[in-house]
């Protein structure tokens, strides 16, 4: 009987000691087996030419070929890029611009606020392909809400094909995008501006600077945190927008919707050139993989330390000026 | 002093108003969709409820698909929030209370997997998925699910974990309490809220995620909720009044559960940008 309880006190420490390695292991198998070893793949892939014959696919190594070739034989890598580049920086700009004007109004005090801030996670919850599906309805050239409405209202005589020239389908995928992640913008910019002490704003509006003066220094200074995080998480986000092209416009009319995430699964599933499509999803890539670099430099700094600053330099200032 | 106080109230209530009607109005005439018949929809007479409300959308749906689609998305989706609340949770207390080499670059990378555009990895993944006879299985799905869950509900709980004093611990393993035991029985109860947002996360990200299942699924033993509408969408002309059924129903369970513990997902939003 005295033997077994010390067999498993045996066996206790080895388990204890390597416990914590232990209880990571299957995660970690999951996150790395499933997105790194792709990663590698993928840049393999990108070096060689890349065929099917039958079940079997056929690699020939081309070096920086795939590469070069997008800048100069791919007809539509360019404006695929522009495409993209154009959407990322319009949406990401409306977005935050949008989302930060919508949290001062709703950071108000006015009746039924927690009901207004709550409808925010609507689209927020909504899956992209509804969300897609919706607006693709609502922008419907012969039924769709948009005209109807337009020419009740009189604004317009007859029916636009939203979808249906370049540059309106380029608009209805940027409203339907800005549509669905604005309340983000708006659900986090809440979030950081309930941090703001009321007595920076009483200080200020003593001093006379209420308002805009208010915001620019005061407001705008202690978001400042979350927005940067909101600015790069929203550009890599932006640049893998795929789901609204793919339902809404399928990249068209004439590739003016024709971002690049969309672009690339064109080039390896319907063109089957798996070679071409992963040295672009490389260089998508290699975009995100920067932005994220900073991301990751502004997290880990996105301690106490700089809004404890702000506060510590416009208490400074406020009174500075009061005494003055 | 007076009428600028009344002004500035009206002005702020017509944009509190303003946000109100851009928020609903656009989610509003989905669902008004839905209810109405094709006929009337057509004829563009409808602005605010259809004179004759139908649930025949909802019934020809049943009829085309959505049932085993749905069942996929409830398989998927419940298989991925258990096994990633199980080991997520606990690599999370790994992560906060042990020592051990690599711990942090393990972290940041996983943080910077959240990073990495889909369309990089779907292209591999077709072809290695491809090899093991793995394209259009929902145990595909799931796997890939749990890689996109997990770096953040383990950054998430972490966070929890960190504030939660090590005393009580301490003191549950001086009274003969093994390592886990402790953790479950004394940690556990106390992170609930961080446990309640993690779990809503991960079910919203998995039941409206589309883009790997669009890719990996080719069939109905594999193809969830969104892969439908998009059929819907596309296959044999667009069938809007299908969509927007479909889509109502699809985007329920989220809405619903969003609206319902919102608390919980405001704090989760706040601890950790989270990919929508």
């Amino acid at each position: 009987m005295k033997t077994k309880p010390l067999k498993k006190r045996e066996k206790e420490p080895f388990f204890e000691r390597h416990l914590g390695p232990i209880l990571i292991t299957p995660s970690t198998l999951v996150i790395f087996g499933i997105l790194f070893i792709p990663i590698f793949y993928a840049l393999y892939m990108s070096l060689n030419r890349i065929s099917f014959r039958g079940a079997d696919t056929i690699y020939k190594f081309a070096g920086l070929q795939n590469f070069i070739n997008l800048f100069t034989t791919d007809p539509w890598f360019k404006s695929s890029f522009l495409v993209t580049l154009l959407f990322v920086m319009l949406t990401v700009a409306t977005e935050i611009v949008i989302g930060v004007a919508a949290s001062l109004v709703l950071n108000k005090k006015f009746h039924g606020r927690g009901f207004v801030r709550g409808l925010m996670i609507l689209p927020w919850a909504m899956p992209t392909v509804v969300n897609a599906v919706m607006w693709k309805w609502i922008f419907n050239a012969e039924y769709g809400a948009a005209n109807g409405l337009l020419l009740k209202l009189g604004l317009i005589k007859t029916s636009i094909a939203w979808l249906g020239t370049p540059r309106m389908a380029f608009f209805c995928v940027f409203l339907a995008n800005v549509w669905k992640e604005t309340p983000y913008v708006i659900l986090l910019a809440i979030a950081a501006l309930s941090t703001i002490p009321e007595d920076l704003y009483e200080a200020a509006s003593i001093d006379g600077a209420g308002g805009w003066k208010a915001f620019w220094r005061i407001t705008l200074p202690m978001i400042k945190p979350v927005l940067l995080i909101l600015l790069i998480t929203k550009t890599i986000w932006a640049f893998q927008t795929f789901d609204l092209v793919a339902i809404m416009t399928s990249g068209g009319p004439q590739n003016a919707t024709n971002l690049l995430s969309y672009y690339i699964h064109f080039v390896a599933f319907k063109q089957t050139d798996f070679g071409s499509a992963a040295a672009m999803s490389y260089v998508l890539s290699m975009i995100c993989f920067a932005l994220s670099f900073v991301y990751i430099k502004v997290f880990m700094n996105k301690d106490e330390n700089d809004e404890k600053k702000i506060k510590k330099h416009l208490k400074k200032k406020l009174a500075g000026a009061h005494e003055g | 002093m007076k009428v600028k106080k009344v002004l500035n109230r009206t002005i702020l209530y017509f944009l509190v108003a303003l946000i109100i009607v851009i928020t609903l109005a656009p989610y509003l005439w989905l669902v008004i969709s839905s209810f109405s018949t094709k006929i009337e929809l057509m004829s563009r007479q409808i602005f605010l409820i259809p004179h004759n409300i139908t649930l025949a959308n909802y019934k020809d749906l049943m009829s085309k698909d959505f049932i085993p689609a749905a069942m996929n998305s409830i398989i998927v989706t419940s298989s991925v929030v258990v096994i990633s609340v199980i080991i997520g949770v606990l690599a999370a207390y790994a992560f906060s209370r042990f020592r051990f080499r690599g711990k942090n670059p393990l972290l940041n990378l996983s943080l910077f997997t959240q990073m990495i555009p889909p369309i990089a990895l779907i292209i591999p993944m077709f072809i290695i998925f491809k090899r093991l006879d793995l394209i259009n299985h929902r145990i595909t799905l799931v796997m890939i699910y749990l890689s996109l869950v997990l770096p953040y509900l383990i950054w998430i709980m972490k966070s929890y974990i960190d504030v939660t004093p090590k005393t009580l611990e301490e003191a549950a393993m001086i009274d003969g309490c093994s390592r886990l035991k402790s953790f479950f029985f004394v940690v556990l109860p106390m992170i609930s809220t961080g446990l309640a947002a993690t779990v809503i996360f991960s079910f919203i990200i998995t039941w409206n995620e589309f883009f790997y299942a669009f890719s990996l699924t080719k069939t109905l033993d594999a193809k969830t909720l969104p892969v439908l509408i998009y059929d819907f969408n596309s296959k044999f002309g667009a069938n809007y009044v299908m969509s927007a059924t479909a889509g109502v129903l699809a985007s329920l369970p989220p809405v619903l559960i969003a609206l319902l513990f919102q608390k919980y997902i405001i704090t989760g939003l706040a601890a950790g940008a989270v990919k929508e």
